[in-house]
């Protein structure tokens, strides 16, 4: 295949990812069934990761992979189970100032990529400055042939302190809203009334 | 026991051990290919989670407790914690890992530090996401089918 060959087939390519992320939105917004929201978000996740891969992101790829598309999927199916199955639907009136002040956002998003640099563009100010001097320092610095790598844990190895700290965090913050510290125990929620029913004798065991 | 889902459960069986190991590979990769900690930490929890779901969460806290979880939690971020704090015992700065090995011409110390920074961020993330889905499922006692 020739370099043009290859350039329209990755357009068509990204073109179609795009595509389908926006079908895939649109249907979790219409829907109102929470499993098969949940569902799409997974699929969309997925998509995302495909589209990371296209732009050849891959540490980025794998990551909305594994978190997006497994186990947030299985977090919210979890959540959803606490929950009921469909969501209560919204008798809205159609307001004109909803429309206008959403197309006037979309204009105004639309008209802020026109200032955006060309994808792969050299002179784009994410590809000059700090992240060329990564790029050209790694192998000499830190000698590890994957740089997201290097930039991640070695040169802003700081920022994953905090991000680790940020994840144990939201862990503990779980803990607390949900777990052996609330007032339930942490123990099965069932209906309100067996609920008090059963309270004393589970409490024994938080 | 119950053969219900018989499929799933074998499916589970067989796959457990060979996620673990993607994990792993993924966890021990990272300075040579796409992965590192977040990612390997999210994958071994999955595999955590499907035996959750398959075999039921009791059967999955006999081999991984809730106190381990605590316990690695805390461990995983002391961990990355404790590698900055031995650095600037070293004499260098927080996180500067070419204290770990001075001597070196090919800056093994930056090889060790990411290591074991990476490794402290998987133990966090993967105690993590297990946790937060005990939590999580813990409230309901197993899918039903017409939940499906």
């Amino acid at each position: 295949m020739t370099g043009a060959e290859i350039a329209n087939a990755n357009l068509l390519i990204d073109l179609s990812l795009l595509t389908m992320l926006v079908l895939v939105a649109f249907f979790m917004v219409r829907s109102r069934h929470l499993f098969a929201i949940v569902m799409l978000s997974g699929i969309y996740s997925l998509l995302s990761a495909a589209f990371f891969v296209s732009l050849d992101a891959v540490d980025v790829a794998f990551t909305e992979a594994a978190v997006g598309a497994g186990v947030s999927t299985v977090l919210m199916l979890a959540a959803m189970l606490l929950t009921t199955r469909r969501e209560k639907p919204i008798i809205a009136g159609r307001s004109p100032i909803a429309l206008l002040v959403a197309v006037l956002v979309g204009a105004a998003l639309i008209y802020a990529t026109l200032d955006m640099p060309a994808f792969g563009d050299a002179a784009a100010p994410a590809n000059s400055y700090i992240g060329a001097a990564y790029v050209e320092r790694t192998a000499q610095e830190i000698a590890v042939p994957n740089i997201v790598t290097a930039v991640l844990a070695s040169y802003r190895g700081f920022d994953t302190l905090g991000e680790t700290m940020v994840i144990f965090t939201a862990g503990l913050g779980v803990i607390m809203l949900l777990g052996a510290g609330s007032a339930r125990g942490g123990r099965p929620v069932s209906d309100v009334g067996e609920d008090e029913k059963g309270g004393a004798n589970e409490k024994g065991r938080a | 026991m119950s053969i219900e889902h018989l499929i799933l459960r074998v499916v589970i069986k067989v796959m457990f051990a060979p996620i673990l190991l993607f994990a792993l590979y993924v966890q021990f990769h990272g300075d040579y290919g796409p992965g590192g900690g977040f990612q390997a930490g999210v994958i071994f929890a999955v595999a955590f989670i499907l035996h959750a779901l398959i075999m039921g969460l009791d059967e999955t806290k006999r081999v991984l407790p809730i106190g381990a979880l605590k316990a690695l939690m805390v461990v995983g971020f002391l961990f990355y914690a404790g590698t900055g704090a031995a650095t600037m015992l070293l004499g260098a700065n927080l996180l500067g890992y070419d204290a770990i090995d001075p001597q070196s011409t090919h800056h093994a110390g930056q090889h060790y530090g990411i290591l074991l920074v990476e490794f402290g961020v998987g133990m966090a993330v993967a105690s993590t996401m297990v946790m937060i889905f005990y939590h999580f499922a813990g409230r309901e006692p197993e899918i039903r089918d017409e939940d499906w």
